[in-house]
This record gives C-alpha cells, sequence and structure tokens, in this order.
C-alpha cells in the first residue's frame, strides 16, 4: 500500500505543474425516442457561455435548436479561442447510445455542450460553463433539456423549418409520428432560454393537433449523461 | 490462501502420524485429541429498504442481490435479459433471482410482497465476508408496460458495520413491450392486463423511461391516469450494514 503511494506521488506533482488537461467527455442519450443532432462540446475561459439559462438565444444558438446546424456556434467557439469537438457522433446520436470525445483543453477550464434534440421545434440539451476540476478522475453529469425560446412549439414537421424563424421541426428521424396536425400552439410564453416543457403530441397520427406521438416522443430529464475523464 | 491451507493440512497429518507412533508406544488408553474446530468465517449482512416514492405506481416485489464486480443485471442501451423482461413486464422477480448465481453472487433474494406508494419494504442478506461487494436492486413500476427502477453495481463495500448510504433510483424503460397503456397490456391494478409477454415489440434498448400519457393528457384508450404519472425516480434505496 505504501509503495502504491510513493509510485503514484511523481504523477499527481506533473499534473499540479501543468495547466493544459486532457480529458475525454463521454455523451450517452439517455432517452427513449429523441434523436441528439450534431453535439458541439467546448472547452472555455471562465465567463463564456454557449447559452445561459434566463437570457435570450444567440441567433447562432437559436440556429442550433432550431435546426441542428451548429457552425455558428462552432464560430463563436472558436472565436474565443475555445478548443472544440464539434460533432463527435458523426450525425445524430440515436436514443440510448453514447459517443466520445477527447480534448486537451489549454488553459480552457469550463466546458459546455450543445445539440439540438429531434424532433422538437427548438429544444436542446446543454451543459453551461461547467468548472472542470483540476484533480484527475472520473466526473458524471446529468444534463436536462431546455427550450431556446426562439420558436413556437407547433409539433408539426415541415420540410425546410430548421431554418432561424421558420416555425415548425426539420425532420422526425424515427419516422413514427403522425402528419396533419393543426399545431399545438403558435405562440411561445418565454421568449429567453428555459427548462424545455417537454413534447405534448397525440396518439391522432393522421390529424390532430400535433404531428408527434404522444407515446413515443416524451422525454423526463435528465436527457443525457456526460461522464468526463480528466486525466 | 491456498497454499497456506494445504501447508496447514500437511503439518497436521503429520501431528497425526506422530500421535498414533506415540499412542502405539503406551500400552495405557490413547489419549483422545479433539480436532481443532475450524474457525467460523466471518460473516457480513445488509438490510436493503426500498421506499416507494411514486403518487400512485405500486412497486412489484424487489430483487436484491449482493455481488462482486462481475454480476450485471442490465445494461443500457442493450436489449434486456429474458428474465430482466420478465420482472419489467409481469412484476415477478423469480427469474432475475433464479438467475443471480455463480461465484460473482454473494447472496440474492425478493421481497415478500408489493410495496404500495408511500410504504416502505426491507430485505435482509447475510454471506460470508468478501472485499469488494455491490448491490443490485430491481422491481417493476406495475401500472405501466415495462418501466423498471433500480440501481445496479452500488459500491457498498466501504460502508463500516452500523453504517448506511442511501441511492435514489431513475426510472428505466426495458424496451420490450411498446407504451401503449392500454388495459389490456398493463398488469397493475390500474388495468389488471397481461404481464410477460416473450414477443419484443419496442426498440428492444434499455433506456430512460419517457413517461407515460394518461387519459387526463388527451390519450383516451389509456387505462392510466393523471395520477400514475412519475418523474426522474421512483425508488430511495437505503442500505444498511448490520455486520
Amino acid at each position: 500500500m505504501k509503495l502504491k503511494c510513493l509510485a503514484a506521488l511523481p504523477f499527481a506533482l506533473a499534473a499540479s505543474i501543468s495547466n493544459a488537461q486532457n480529458i475525454s467527455v463521454e455523451i450517452t442519450n439517455l432517452t427513449h425516442g429523441i434523436f441528439f443532432t450534431p453535439i458541439l462540446i467546448s472547452a472555455h475561459t471562465d465567463g463564456m457561455h454557449l447559452f445561459e439559462v434566463g437570457t435570450s438565444a444567440s441567433t447562432e444558438l437559436q440556429t442550433m435548436a432550431e435546426g441542428g446546424d451548429i457552425s455558428g456556434l462552432v464560430a463563436t467557439a472558436d472565436a474565443i479561442a475555445a478548443v472544440s469537438a464539434a460533432n463527435p457522433a458523426g450525425g445524430l446520436l440515436a436514443p440510448s447510445t453514447s459517443t466520445m470525445a477527447e480534448l486537451d483543453t489549454g488553459d480552457n477550464m469550463h466546458l459546455s455542450i450543445t445539440a439540438m434534440v429531434l424532433p422538437s421545434n427548438d429544444g436542446f440539451v446543454g451543459l453551461d460553463a461547467w468548472a472542470i476540476p483540476e484533480t484527475a478522475g472520473t466526473y458524471t453529469l446529468f444534463l436536462n433539456a431546455y427550450d431556446a425560446g426562439t420558436e413556437a412549439n407547433n409539433e408539426l414537421i415541415l420540410e425546410g423549418s430548421g431554418a432561424p424563424g421558420v416555425a415548425g421541426i426539420p425532420a422526425n428521424p424515427g419516422g413514427n409520428g403522425g402528419t396533419a396536425g393543426t399545431g399545438v400552439t403558435s405562440t411561445e410564453a418565454n421568449n429567453t432560454v428555459h427548462v424545455h416543457r417537454g413534447n405534448l403530441g397525440d396518439a391522432d397520427l393522421a390529424g390532430g393537433t400535433s404531428d408527434l406521438d404522444n407515446r413515443i416522443h416524451r422525454w423526463l430529464n435528465p436527457v443525457a449523461k456526460v461522464v468526463v475523464t480528466v486525466q | 490462501m491456498k497454499f497456506i491451507t494445504s501447508m496447514k493440512c500437511l503439518s497436521l497429518g503429520i501431528a497425526a502420524v506422530l500421535l498414533s507412533a506415540c499412542g502405539g508406544s503406551k500400552s495405557s488408553a490413547p489419549e483422545v485429541v479433539p480436532a481443532p474446530a475450524p474457525p467460523a468465517p466471518a460473516l457480513m449482512s445488509f438490510d436493503v429498504s426500498v421506499s416507494n416514492v411514486t403518487s400512485n405506481q405500486p412497486l412489484s416485489p424487489i430483487a436484491v442481490v449482493l455481488h462482486s464486480d462481475q454480476y450485471s443485471a442490465w445494461s443500457f442501451g442493450n436489449a434486456a435479459s429474458a428474465e430482466l423482461e420478465v420482472l419489467a413486464e409481469s412484476g415477478s422477480p423469480a427469474d432475475v433471482i433464479s438467475a443471480a448465481t455463480g461465484e460473482a453472487v454473494f447472496a440474492a433474494s425478493s421481497g415478500a410482497d408489493v410495496i404500495p406508494p408511500g410504504m416502505m419494504d426491507t430485505v435482509s442478506l447475510e454471506f460470508e465476508e468478501q472485499a469488494n461487494v455491490e448491490l443490485t436492486v430491481i422491481t417493476m413500476l406495475v401500472n405501466t408496460n415495462d418501466a423498471f427502477s433500480g440501481m445496479q453495481n452500488i459500491d457498498v463495500s466501504g460502508l463500516e458495520v452500523g453504517a448506511s448510504m442511501q441511492v435514489n433510483a431513475p426510472i428505466y424503460d426495458a424496451g420490450t413491450e411498446a407504451n401503449d397503456e392500454l388495459a389490456a397490456t398493463i398488469p397493475g391494478p390500474a388495468a389488471g392486463g397481461e404481464g410477460f409477454n416473450a414477443e419484443r415489440m419496442d426498440s428492444n434498448v434499455i433506456s430512460r423511461h419517457p413517461g407515460v400519457v394518461t387519459s387526463d393528457d388527451n390519450y383516451t384508450e389509456s387505462a392510466l391516469n393523471e395520477s400514475h404519472r412519475f418523474d426522474s425516480h421512483a425508488l430511495r434505496i437505503t442500505v444498511t450494514r448490520t455486520l
């Protein structure tokens, strides 16, 4: 036992000398029937945010949350010298599956994650500027789904509605929804980023108010598990 | 360990030979030497208490397994085992318990009865002391198609005798039966329908449960009402080491 402690000491010393940290980030989609669009993982400095609950979404965040396009957020992250992993899953992350990224954070000691949840109007899974621990180890986080507050949750699947400002859900990857809904709502009560209230859906696949299936396109928080390993 | 044991046997054997040699040289009645009693194995025991913290979801009799890190009752994102499917669809822990065998399992047992909302049940398990002990608890939310709640691989090795720890268990969807919420397919008191059905009619992967819709949320065919809804967790598990 004593020998082990002694052997571990040089590594501990080495780790405390350098600021740069290698971390791995494993993200699991915990949901039963909701996909994640391309994920953005960014390590950045203190005081920076990809999103903040209670504030209006940036255009870049809106573009991600309504259509899954992370290019704007990637540019934002690059502009603040963040270290990012863009789209580690190489497309959609299906329900109950995982993806992984490794980052050499340098001096960027805060971690943010975003990805649209699909099908939804402007829902996304997010982690906002979590302070990366300096101590080596494995840390588990559970993430909630947020609503960007930029689009009314009409729950209608409409091609082309991924563009910012075009109401609708751009796609339903599971292909298990309905059509010809009349729309759940045309207004958005909270125009700032807030905890998503969930999809309403209905059991009428050929009409009703929603194109989503109320038995399938639901979720309870948390919607993602993140395991960060600090080496 | 085995080496030391066989060494002991060897020296005992030599002693026996010497004794008999001595006995042969004496004319008086041979002395009776009592065989040394084998040392009683040290035992450890745990009380596993499960509180039902749901609104209106009775929990099936809990399955409790204490084991090494080589046992796993389920794997998130993968298909449920046949025994877990039985538990998650019918509420019977029997198959999970009978499948919990082999070197990795120290003790396994199930609760005596259903745990109504707001109530608690305790299962006590005792076994020979082990260095690394993990706990798995599983139960079904019986007013659902295939929802189960539980926690696996809880490391209880660090618990001192008399100490306890508490965890909340999330709710999973076994992925083996569609969440149609129909009276015909939900076994609990809200419906009285079918329990286990070997056909796998859903995603066939284990995920977190999406929740139930209920008839009060405009799904008229649902056998459930608003009281059967649930949120992030269904159980509070309290583990106390008693020995």
